[in-house]
């Protein structure tokens, strides 16, 4: 049954471009009818993933599976999935119609089917009444519908989605989100989408793919990709991270920043070394006699809904988020559940991430325009 | 100053059209003088009709400009798209310094060197008469070439590289979609080129005089003509090749600024 489930299987893919290596022994099962999202920094091997099970690569190493046979070779116009394009790529010289149809002329569909399929997929992308339209003057919101509808119409097993969403503003964007979702749920198609764009990956996904420099990171649920960091880039990655060195004393109790805390995990080896995440909004700021932990406020930012607070303990700087309002060079307590302790395994990422020491409103808008690029 | 920019303007088109003016006005003429103006007549016209020499070297001209604008055209698309594939960057601007060689090249050169090789592989198959309809063809097809490569290379580069993922994604061959998604995404760029080429090759002498034998073309014999006499027969042909291009070249114009307006839009509407 295992076979039947998945319907397109990466196994061991290597690709390089000119000696630099894209992908890495790259292994990954995609479940039929799943929501599935690439996630990661631009150069980090995920839209090379997608063109790989599109067919427009092919790897150096390693087999794409789809339904369980190896498609090694097969060209992009034999298998059965179809991509929606970063930058839409219609047919300029061909109206909405007509671009939607497309796939449909290839096939050699009759007439009066093509413009039943057309008209449905018009409806379902809302777009009815445009047929006639030139794609030059249509928004770069409808132009997207079209996109979707002329994928979507040849009925494809798997749609590919690459960036989709990147070129549109922000409102656009969540109201496109909520709309694929539902395109997905009613049409039943495993969807592959690939972002940069973490918020995205966790509103839209059934499973999140965290990719950095041609290799997975984690493969899971939202939810365990936000709680359960498997190592120090995932968890900066996704959300807002405080990520200190810690050392494992026993199971279910763990010393960082000097003192001893409760916490839930195990099966480390005692006194072993480990990256410790305790999120922002996980901390309470409490008097300093209560805290576990004191420091002195550096920096506070009013964010509408919370309060940024930098915290500095010990030359360590920590993010916190709290509705209530400090002000600078108070010195505060932090008060920290076992359950707001998340404990990683040391890895090649370790020490990159989660000090806030360098933070600065500036660079982090700084790093967000990066991203979008 | 706005005046004087008219007269200067003025000044320019009159330097530049009096002498076309001049002749399309004698070729009306009723007599053969070149002096006076004795009254108007379209007899020059009519006699060109009976003329064979001309008819024949009117209809081998024509054959040699479709021809080689038609044939041109393809290998200028094919080498066009070809040279844009070549992804090293040096290979690819050599490759199109080459191609801009015979643009450059003074004709009178082309003509010659086409020629030498011309007699050279001819007598290599033992012909005595190596210069005719084919030498001409392939002459003109050489020099049209460049000017395809140049109107269509700018166009293929506007098209965006994805779309021909799109179009074999949806089911097309990559020969499929080159016919289905560039070529219609070129093709003012190609009707640009082949009414450019159609037109150069009209009008060439040079070239044509050192390659075509006694395949001889409507300037050529117009040339052999004037050796003997200058008579207003000529002036009445010369006319009808100037509306011909004249024609030819509106006509260019309007295409490329339709496709300018075309880009135009498509930047808009990618904003």
């Amino acid at each position: 049954m295992q076979k039947e489930e998945n319907i397109v299987q990466l196994k061991n893919i290597s690709v390089a471009f000119d000696d630099q290596v894209i992908l890495d022994d790259l292994s990954l099962d995609i479940k039929d009818k799943e929501f599935i999202t690439f996630l990661g920094p631009s150069g980090c091997g995920k839209t090379t993933t997608l063109r790989l099970i599109a067919g427009f690569l092919e790897p150096d190493e390693g087999d794409v599976l789809f339904e369980g046979k190896k498609i090694n070779g097969v060209p992009a116009y034999k298998r059965q999935v179809n991509t929606i394009f970063q930058r839409y790529a219609l047919f300029p010289h061909l109206n909405v119609y007509e671009n939607i149809a497309f796939g449909l002329r290839i096939k050699k569909w009759p007439e009066n089917e093509i413009k039943a399929k057309v008209e449905e997929m018009l409806k379902l992308v809302n777009l009815t009444g445009l047929e006639k339209r030139h794609i030059d003057t249509l928004s770069g919101g409808q132009q997207q519908r079209v996109a979707i509808a002329r994928a979507i119409a040849n009925h494809p097993k798997v749609l590919l989605l690459d960036e989709p969403l990147a070129a549109l503003d922000l409102k656009l964007r969540k109201d496109m989100q909520k709309e694929l979702k539902k395109i997905q749920q009613q049409l039943g198609i495993t969807f592959v989408f690939v972002t940069h764009d973490q918020e995205e990956a966790l509103t839209m996904s059934d499973r999140v793919v965290v990719m950095d420099g041609g290799k997975i990171q984690q493969v899971g649920t939202p939810q365990d990709i936000y709680n359960e960091p498997e190592n120090a880039f995932v968890a900066d990655f996704i959300g807002e991270s405080n990520i200190l060195d810690g050392k494992m004393i026993r199971d279910f109790y763990v010393e960082f920043s000097g003192q001893k805390f409760d916490c839930l995990d195990k099966g480390f080896q005692e006194n072993e070394a480990v990256d410790v995440v305790v999120r922002p909004e996980d901390v309470d700021i409490v008097p300093v006699e209560k805290g576990m932990l004191t420091g002195i406020v550096t920096s506070v930012s009013f964010l509408g809904v919370h309060y940024e607070i930098i915290v500095d303990i010990g030359g360590f700087k920590w993010m916190i988020q709290t509705t209530d309002e400090h002000f600078v060079d108070d010195k505060v307590g932090l008060f920290i559940e076992p359950d707001a302790i998340h404990i990683m395994k040391k890895s090649e990422y370790s020490g990159l991430y989660g000090d806030y020491s360098s933070y600065s409103e500036e660079i982090d808008h700084l790093s967000d325009i990066i991203e979008e690029e | 100053m706005k005046i004087l920019s008219r007269l200067y303007i003025a000044l320019i088109l009159f330097f530049l059209y009096a002498p076309v003016a001049v002749m399309i006005i004698f070729s009306f003429n009723s007599s053969s003088s070149v002096w006076v103006f004795e009254g108007f007549s379209t007899k020059w016209y009519e006699g060109l009709v009976y003329d064979t020499t001309m008819l024949t070297a009117l209809e081998h001209t024509l054959i040699i400009a479709v021809l080689s604008a038609l044939i041109s055209t393809v290998l200028g698309t094919a080498a066009a798209v070809g040279i844009l594939a070549i992804r090293k960057k040096v290979a690819s601007s050599l490759v199109m310094s080459m191609t801009n060689i015979p643009m450059m090249n003074a004709d009178i050169v082309t003509g010659i060197s086409l020629m030498l090789l011309f007699i050279f592989i001819g007598n290599l198959f033992g012909l005595n008469e190596s210069l005719g309809f084919i030498t001409v063809l392939a002459a003109h097809i050489t020099f049209n070439l460049p000017y395809v490569i140049l109107s269509v290379m700018p166009k293929l580069r506007q098209t965006d590289a994805n779309l021909v993922d799109a179009a074999m994604d949806l089911g097309c061959t990559p020969f499929k979609a080159f016919f289905k998604v560039i070529l219609p995404s070129i093709s003012t760029g190609i009707a640009t080129g082949t009414i450019m080429a159609f037109t150069l090759s009209l009008d060439d002498f040079v070239i044509s005089y050192f390659t075509c034998g006694k395949y001889q073309t409507l300037p050529i014999v117009i040339y052999n003509m004037t050796k003997k006499s200058v008579t207003p027969d000529t002036y009445a042909l010369s006319t009808i090749i100037f509306f011909v291009v004249f024609a030819l070249l509106i006509f260019y114009n309007m295409l490329q600024s339709k496709s300018e307006k075309q880009a135009a839009v498509r930047k808009v509407g990618a904003k």
